[in-house]
Order: structure tokens, then sequence, then C-alpha cells
């Protein structure tokens, strides 16, 4: 079912979407920087987890969760991905903090007594428990963005027509007007059956 | 006097400058009375197109009354005359201006070595956009000194208002140009990627030349339903397919001609190929973002025709050339020959064919030219085109 129909079916519009537009989210520019923050850092951390799974796994006294480490890489690389290039972030930035939750359970283990290196595991920890407080505070600034156009503030240009009839009939008006033939392109490269009307 | 100055990326400020001087004697002093923030203007706030240095004055559509004029300007204006100046600086004597060229004139750019190195060959001058096209002083400012004034004018009669005529100097005539150059038929499907002011422009004019259809593709609710109430057909590309809903309209041929009112800051409404170009941009591997190029080759009818007025500054990547050449399609492009058009068209809103002035959405001192840059850019309050009064 594409996205229209899928509109149509939820009954959000009755008409077509090229006759509506519905409403979007437009964060302010602070929360549009930050949301972009993230991707790159989504990119960043997810080929440095691809890249250096092993070298990390090491570092927390895991060694066994390297392939782990490099399937996070994998989901990183995605989701920066999507903040940085869908028109609508916030689902991208939500599966973020989804993402957190998996990290901080997969390192959480680590912090048993017979890990001699807990500590490195202490300072992911907390570095992962401050990541995910900023991806909470950007995935709730994006989905309490207003909405706009709302019928409250949106400004009408239904009558922005800038014709002095209605469009339909100021079609052809300046038929009137010559195309010079050097804009519009050589005679003997126009359609045959215009130069030979 | 009071002038809108670029300082670096997204740092505009209102500043007091030194009052512009005669320094030519075809040189033109004008006391601006309204000019326009442009959307090219927001590549230069973005810092997307090289060549702008600290301390240039922005904008390059613009109009007012002539205050002083050089010996040179022969009696082609007089103090007190009432005029738009188009943003392209024109000799009226080169080679290519006396073909109508006017936005390729090559005498124009004094920066014409840098021009010559980047583009192969210069292009004319153009006011507040970049060293590479001559560094000249924009017209966000109180004053501005007109070069090849005698030329680099527009008339216009008295009983029609500053907002009636001041888009003249660019958004109207480069919106009919690109119509123009479709060579539009009264069978045409004409579709036209963005609905920010030229692309208003654009598909009014294709209207009144006649296409049978227009078709407007844009994310941005308001700015969609200015275009539906000119006459347009609209496709919100945020929820749906251009692609898919162009060849629906068109009975599965795709759009004869295919407008490009966007340009180089290009959103894909696919994710993964927005993120593509945002990448390679980010990694000076492309500077333009051809997401809308590639459409409008993609969709457009064979033997079809591309028009592009929207600006590009550099290079672009993944330009699907074998659909464009096995496809038949014709590009034609270019700044626009403003005075080519503008007799034509002063004429056509004086006879109140059309009222440009419909697509203002904010009107503004120039001091608050910084703060107004910022809400056309991130498209707040539902700002489609601004208007500053010094």
């Amino acid at each position: 079912m594409s996205h229209r129909d899928q509109n149509r079916a939820s009954g959000r519009s009755t008409l077509p979407s090229y006759l509506v537009s519905e409403p979007r989210r437009r964060p302010d520019p602070g929360t549009r920087e930050l949301t972009r923050g993230l991707g790159w850092f989504s990119v960043g951390l997810g080929l440095t987890e691809v890249v250096c799974a092993d070298a990390l796994a090491r570092w927390l006294g895991m060694p066994r969760v390297a392939p782990v480490i490099r399937a996070y890489g994998v989901r990183e690389l995605v989701q920066g991905a999507g903040i940085l290039g869908s028109h609508d972030p916030t689902p991208w930035v939500s599966a973020r903090v989804a993402g957190d939750a998996l990290d901080i359970a997969t390192v959480l283990p680590g912090l048993d007594p017979q890990n001699s290196r807990k500590d490195n595991v202490l300072i992911a920890l907390v570095a992962l428990v401050g990541v995910t407080a900023v991806d909470v505070i950007c995935a709730r600034s994006l989905s309490e963005a207003p909405l706009a156009p709302s019928d409250k503030v949106r400004r009408d240009y239904r009558r922005r027509s800038g014709f002095p009839r209605r469009p339909e009939a100021m079609r052809g008006a300046a038929r009137d007007f010559k195309p010079p033939p050097d804009i519009i392109g050589p005679e003997a490269m126009r359609p045959w059956t215009l130069t030979n009307a | 006097m009071k002038a809108l100055v670029w300082h670096g990326t997204q740092d505009i400020r209102c500043d007091t400058v030194p009052d512009p001087k005669i320094e030519d004697d075809r040189d033109a002093i004008i006391k601006v009375t309204a000019c326009a923030i442009c959307g090219s203007d927001l590549h230069l706030y973005d810092h997307f197109m090289p060549g702008m240095e600290k301390g240039d004055v922005m904008g390059h559509e613009f109009m007012g009354e002539v205050v002083e004029t050089g010996k040179g300007v022969n009696g082609a204006l007089r103090k007190g005359e009432r005029i738009v100046v188009p943003f392209t600086i024109i000799c009226g004597e080169c080679d290519q201006c006396k073909r109508g060229y006017f936005s390729v004139c090559e005498r124009t750019n004094r920066n014409k070595d840098i021009a010559d190195k980047v583009f192969g060959h210069t292009t004319a001058g153009l006011f507040g956009y970049t060293h590479l096209t001559g560094g000249y002083q924009g017209g966000q400012a109180e004053y501005v000194r007109v070069p090849f004034a005698d030329k680099t004018h527009i008339k216009v009669p008295e009983n029609l208002s500053d907002e009636q005529v001041l888009f003249l100097g660019d958004i109207f005539p480069t919106g009919w140009q690109a119509a123009v150059q479709a060579d539009i038929q009264p069978t045409d499907t004409v579709a036209i990627w963005g609905a920010g002011p030229v692309g208003q422009m654009a598909l009014r004019s294709a209207l009144l030349l006649g296409a049978r259809q227009v078709v407007c593709i844009d994310s941005v609710p308001e700015r969609l339903e200015m275009a539906r109430a000119g006459g347009a057909i609209t496709i919100d590309n945020s929820q749906d397919s251009a692609v898919e809903r162009l060849n629906e309209l068109t009975s599965g041929k795709g759009p004869e001609k295919c407008i490009d009112a966007v340009g180089m800051e290009a959103h894909s409404p696919r994710a993964l190929e927005h993120a593509y170009d945002r990448l390679k941009q980010a990694v000076m591997l492309e500077s333009d973002r051809a997401a809308v190029l590639r459409e409008m080759i993609y969709v457009c009818r064979p033997a079809g025709i591309l028009s592009i007025p929207g600006v590009y500054g550099g290079l672009v990547d993944k330009m699907p050339m074998g659909a464009l050449m096995n496809k038949g399609l014709t590009i034609r492009t270019g700044q626009t020959h403003v005075n080519r058009w503008t007799d034509d068209l002063v004429k056509r809103i004086d006879d109140g064919q059309i009222d440009p002035s419909f697509v203002i959405t904010h009107r503004a001192k120039l001091e608050q030219g910084p703060e107004m840059y910022k809400t056309f850019r991130d498209k707040k309050d539902n700002c489609i085109k601004v208007v500053l009064r010094p």
C-alpha cells in the first residue's frame, strides 16, 4: 500500500495529497543542529565500531562481544544515514534511544568484579548515559516541535494568484508573446510537427 | 550608510559602511527605496558559493531613485528618476550584449580572470554576488553604485508601485525566461521543481504562455498552497513520489517540459540519496547537490526540454548521462538576460495581466535584514519572499 493510500485509509484526508498537504513538524534551528550533530556522531561511532570492534572489546575486557559491537556499528551507520537523509528524523533519533538501551545492556555485565578492566566499562557506561540523555532530549524536542502549518498559525495564501482573474481564465493570456528563436533553439531542432505546422 | 554586510557563514549584519561614490563616468548612484532577499542570496548566506569576502554588501534585487550620475551616462538617466536595477550588470556594447545575451556580458566582470579560470569564460558582473562575478557591492543598502548605469537599468512607469515592479530586477524575468526557453506548447505538461519565488513566477509564466497543465513539486505546505493559487497542480514530495505522480498526471508519458527552480541546495526526498549527496559535499567531492536534475532527467518525456534557472556554482556528481542522451533531452539554462524581457514584462504588469507582488509574504526594515535572512532560510513564519525598506 502506498503512502498516499495509507493516508486515505487512515482517514486523515479524503482528498488526494496533491491537493492537501499534511502538516509536518518543524523543529527549531537548535534542535535541527543537534539532530544533525547526532547524525554525524552516529556515522563516526558506527565507523569506529565496525573498524575497531576487536580493540574496543578488549579495552572493555569483554573480548567475546566483538561481533556484537561490530553489528552495533552497522546499526549506528544506518541510523546516522537515516537522521542525515530523511525529511523527518524523529523516528531515527528515537531508534537511537532504543539503541542506547541495547548498548547499556550489553556493557553492564562487564562490571563483573572478575573483569580486570571494569574501570573502562564504567567510563563507557558514563559516556553511554550521557549520550542517551542527549538522544532523549533531541527525540523529545523533535516530537514536541510545533506542527506547521496548523490552521492556527498558517498564513492564508489561497488567494495569492497574482492574476486579475482565476488562473484557468489566464491560461494562454500571453500567447501574443513571440519566443525569440535563439532562445527556444534552432528551427532544425524543434519538433517536426511544429516546424511544419 | 546602513547596509547588510556578509561576515561569514550564516553571519550577515546590518553595518554602517562608507557611502558609494562615482568611480567611473558610466556610474550612477541610486538611493534604494526597496530591496529583496533572493533565494540565491541564501547560497551566499550558507556559503555554498565560493568567492565571498568579509565586508561584502549583499543584495542583487533592488530599485530606487537616481541621485547622482557620471558624465558618461549621457542623459540615459536623470536625477530623481525611478528605476529597477537588473541583477546582471551589462555594458550594452560587447558582442554578447548586442546579441541579447546580457547575462554573459563580456566586459562588466572586473574579475574576469578568475571567472575565466573557474568557468572557462567570464560571465557578466553581478551585484553583491561574490568576487567571481566582479565583487560589486550589493543593493541591500541605503545607496548603491550602479556601474554601466546608462544600460544597467529598467525604467518603470510612475503609476506602478515599488512592490509591483521590484521583481523585474530578478525573479520575474528569471521565471519568465525559464518558461520561455522551455518552448511551451498548448499540449505541454510543465513540471516545476521548487515553489519558492522563482518557481512561483515560472509557473505563472508557464500558464500565461499557454501550458495545458502546470505541476509544481515542493515539500513546504504554504509554498504549495501559493502554487495552487496560481493554477498549478501540486505534489508534496515529502509525501508522494514526484516521479510516480508526474507519470500518473501524464498517462505514463512524463512531462514534456521540466524546470529546475531549486538549484545547488536540492534535498532529495530519498534518504539514502540525500545522505550520499551531503556526505560527498562534506568531503568536498561535489559542491552542488543534483537531486532535482537527476529526477528531471529521469521523469521528463523523451525529446523533452529541461530548463534550469536554479543556481549551480560548481560540480555535481552522479548525473544520469545515459538517460539524458538516450532520451534525447535538451537542456537550456543560464543566468537571466534580464533586460531582454523587461520591456514586455513591464507592459504585462501595467496591463494588469499579472501583479508580481503576490509573492511578498514579509516586509521589514533594512535593519531587520539579518533576522529576516534567518526567517527566510528556515522558512519560518510561512516566509516565501522578503522585501526590505531602507
